[in-house]
């Protein structure tokens, strides 16, 4: 009983990486994408300016996820990184290289190191999400199971190459929605028709890719195929779908007000569907919950914590958006941490 | 040398690089970790003191701190969500059979996590749009959150060192377990004090010597005295205490985890009246070369009596205790620990002594010299009490419970030594750019104060932003 409700909370926490953690990626996509130093400059500008405050907190729910994995389901932990050594430890990699890279392009003044930060930063954004979705995609098709060994086989297979993509897909569609939004926030109106553009580029590229992912699926990895088409996942699947929907007429009809959550319903409600699907599999079909869930009192004081974090986390990551969306946090200019007398002004 | 090799040749050949890799990594990261646990609150510090006098360059001071905090903590998130990682990559064996036993304090340490993240966030980009109370209000639960976090490690540590709150059933799985006695237990608060108060003064002396260096080169004006002053203040009082909690660790440790207390004072035979080796070097057969011996000490400093009895090496088999080698390291870290806080007291005191006397801040070359060496040597006692901890530990990765060769990874070797290479390039990609960064914004500043003394026009602020444009000024290019 409290291991279905730790199983829930893990998917809830891996959800949540998946739109906050995503969304950052995301970013760093369209970095990529966004051309040279002088086309893309005011793009990146909008994506160093929109980042900046939140990413660390969206790295969190990473964390999260892990801490859960390895309190509340020890084997699940065992096996997944045991089975799954190369991708994530290439998406370990990718996670240093593209935080590190964002947090040195800022100070760097010179275009070389902009450049060399910047695409530290962009190309990392792509293969760390194709890793941890590849990764995914190997526990989903149910190749790994308690005791498998590492094996190339284990992640280089349809599903995980498509949930890999889908990954990065996904990421890009977030990132377009919310810098949609963060344009309009900074006030910055050609940059909402970019992104705008490119939302619903990557919309669509999306769509055709899920579509794609579930065929495939249905060979490739049945019980999730199974859990996709029928009952509660199918029934977030066709969530998912109304979300898409309502993100493309929002972004369609006016700004694209309401967008992101829209967006988050896409992303969330997918991952969620996967999660449901699973049921009541960690690993299809080789690890049920009840198999991998730890010892009880445990999982009772994770419970606990999951409560304790959601009293206090939750308002402060609530708090910590609604000032970054309200323009209250902003980066000291250089002139401020030079003088004394230009300093904290109130209000 | 004849036991180790043995030792070596059973031990699985993912052991070594695996071993590397985890030790490169934490090594790193510990040096962010003082910055990141107390820099905000010697930052806070200087804040309140900004605000209460209305004194410019102490908010000055401040904001600047928050700039290198930003950076700093940045790359401390990344470098720390590998170790997470590695949990997994490196040590299946350890997180598959006790994730569920001793895991609840990553949790803890998880949302703490989540609160400094976002209180950080809140404190670097308030600065320009908060109004001053609040933005100072809302940094103040940053160091409680700092030290709920650590918390979470230390927890998770020292129950690796004196592993408790579970029994085990009749395959030697873990069952019945307690999690209250799993956090709290014997070593949890001597390692969690000594860390904390580690961490504090380590982040004093750190800030403390760059302005230091400044004095030494001629730069003594309001604002670096105020630079120096504020953090070597806080690090000169944690200094005294970390000594009495360094003196009372090791006695929890004799009592504790005797095999490793004779590791750090390379005892080999239990017996009365020790003696206490200053570094020296164990051999195979349990005698010692080298180094200064003192009559008797050990028993003593052990029990406060020469009659106290301490356990050997030998009193375990040799495949349950660290070998010559690993008890001469951790030997070393502890007694080179030890002399750099005994250092570190002497300087402590001479400060206190003069601004008990004087009260001014000294004046001779000689203690800023001192100061300025401080940070590294504290940053040197960090890591040198962190190899003590593991590699006395050692074989053990759960104390008598779980080897180290057990819960290593079955990923190939080779595979494992090129993951080391690639980590050790990323790591001084990023480390060698951290390190650059920070030099830059000090010396960006020192110009731009400079500038401003000489009552130079300064560059406009769209030539010379250290964080990339801003909506306002350079936003629009």
């Amino acid at each position: 009983m409290t291991a279905d409700l730790i199983a829930a909370v893990l998917l809830l926490a891996v959800a949540a990486y998946a739109c906050a953690g995503g969304t950052d990626y995301g970013a760093g996509f369209w970095d990529l994408t966004a051309g040279g130093a002088e086309r893309g400059k005011r793009p990146r500008w909008l994506i160093d300016h929109a980042m900046a405050p939140v990413w660390e907190v969206n790295n969190v729910w990473l964390i999260f996820v892990f801490v859960i994995m390895w309190t509340g389901f020890p084997v699940l932990f065992q096996t997944v990184f045991s089975a799954m050594w190369l991708p994530l430890a290439l998406a370990a990699i990718g996670l240093v290289l593209r935080g590190a890279g964002f947090a040195f392009r800022k100070p760097a003044r010179r275009l070389a190191g902009r450049r060399l930060y910047g695409a530290v930063f962009a190309v990392a954004s792509l293969l760390t999400p194709f890793f941890l979705g590849a990764a995914v995609g190997g526990v989903a098709s149910g190749r790994v199971a308690p005791g498998t060994e590492a094996s190339a086989e284990a992640w280089s297979n349809p599903t995980s190459l498509m949930f890999g993509l889908i990954a990065i897909a996904a990421t890009a569609f977030l990132g377009a929605v919310f810098l949609t939004g963060d344009a309009r926030r900074f006030g910055a109106p050609d940059l909402v028709g970019y992104f705008r553009r490119r939302a619903l580029a990557s919309l669509v590229v999306l769509t055709a890719w899920a579509a794609l992912t579930l065929v495939i699926t249905r060979e490739d990895a049945p019980h999730v195929w199974h859990g996709l088409t029928h009952g509660p996942g199918l029934a977030l699947v066709i969530v998912a779908g109304a979300a898409a929907l309502a993100t493309a007429w929002l972004l369609l009809r006016t700004s694209g007000r309401g967008a992101r959550f829209t967006a988050v319903g896409v992303v969330g409600a997918a991952v969620l569907a996967w999660g449901t699907a699973q049921r009541p599999y960690l690993i299809p079909t080789s690890l049920t919950v009840a198999e991998a869930a730890g010892a009880p009192a445990t999982l009772t004081w994770l419970a606990f914590v999951t409560l304790v974090a959601l009293l206090v986390v939750v308002p402060a990551v609530v708090f910590l958006y609604w000032l970054d969306t309200h323009g209250e946090l902003e980066e000291l200019t250089d002139a401020e941490l030079r003088s004394g007398d230009t300093g904290e002004k109130p209000g | 040398m004849h036991t180790s090799v043995q030792l070596l040749a059973d031990a699985p050949p993912q052991l070594l690089p695996a071993r590397e890799l985890m030790a490169f990594t934490l090594a790193s990261h510990i040096i962010l970790v003082p910055l990141g646990v107390a820099l905000p609150f010697i930052t806070l510090v200087m804040h309140y003191r900004g605000l209460r006098r209305q004194d410019p360059a102490a908010l000055l001071l401040a904001r600047r701190w928050s700039a290198v905090m930003a950076v700093q903590f940045a790359v401390g998130v990344v470098t720390g969500t590998v170790l997470s990682f590695e949990f997994g990559l490196l040590w299946p064996g350890l997180m598959g059979r006790w994730g569920d036993v001793f895991g609840i304090g990553f949790g803890v340490e998880a949302w703490a996590f989540f609160l400094e993240a976002v209180l950080i966030a809140i404190y670097l980009y308030g600065w320009r749009r908060l109004k001053p109370r609040t933005h100072f209000l809302l940094g103040l639960p940053l160091p409680a959150a700092a030290l709920l976090g650590a918390f979470g490690i230390l927890a998770a540590n020292s129950w690796m060192n004196t592993p408790r709150g579970f029994s085990l059933d009749s395959e030697g799985n873990p069952v019945d377990v307690n999690v209250w006695k799993a956090i709290f237990t014997p070593m949890f608060g001597p390692q969690y004090w000594h860390f904390v108060v580690a961490m504090v003064l380590t982040a004093g002396y750190v800030v403390a010597g760059v302005y230091a260096v400044g004095w030494l080169r001629g730069r003594r004006d309001h604002y670096h005295r105020l630079g120096f002053a504020v953090p070597f203040t806080i690090a000169a009082v944690a200094t005294p205490v970390q000594f009495v909690l360094g003196d009372s660790i090791a006695r929890q440790v004799f009592h504790k985890q005797p095999v490793k207390f004779a590791a750090l004072e390379i005892v080999w035979e239990t017996d009365t009246h020790v003696p206490e080796y200053l570094f020296g070097r164990m051999h195979p057969d349990g005698s010692v070369s080298g180094g200064i011996k003192i009559p008797q000490l050990d028993s003593i400093l052990a029990g406060f009596s020469p009659d106290t009895k301490v356990i050997g090496l030998s009193s375990v088999p040799a495949d349950a205790r660290p070998t010559a080698t690993q008890a001469t390291i951790a030997h070393w870290a502890f007694d080179l620990m030890v002399v750099i806080g005994s250092v570190l007291v002497l300087l402590a005191l001479w400060y206190g002594l003069v601004w008990l006397r004087h009260r001014r801040l000294p004046e001779s070359r000689w203690f800023y010299r001192g100061a300025a060496c401080a940070g590294v040597a504290s940053v040197v006692a960090v890591e040198c009490g962190w190899i003590a901890t593991e590699v006395g530990r050692q074989p053990w990765i759960v104390y008598e419970n779980m080897r180290v060769a057990e819960a290593v990874t079955a990923t190939r070797s080779e595979t494992l030594w090129i993951m080391l290479g690639l980590v050790i390039v990323v790591y001084v990609f990023i480390f060698g750019s951290l390190l650059a960064v920070l030099l830059k914004m000090r010396t960006r500043w020192r110009r731009a104060d400079e500038q401003q003394a000489a009552e130079e026009p300064a560059e406009p602020p769209e030539a010379d932003t250290p964080y990339g444009p801003r909506s306002e000024t350079a936003g629009r290019p």
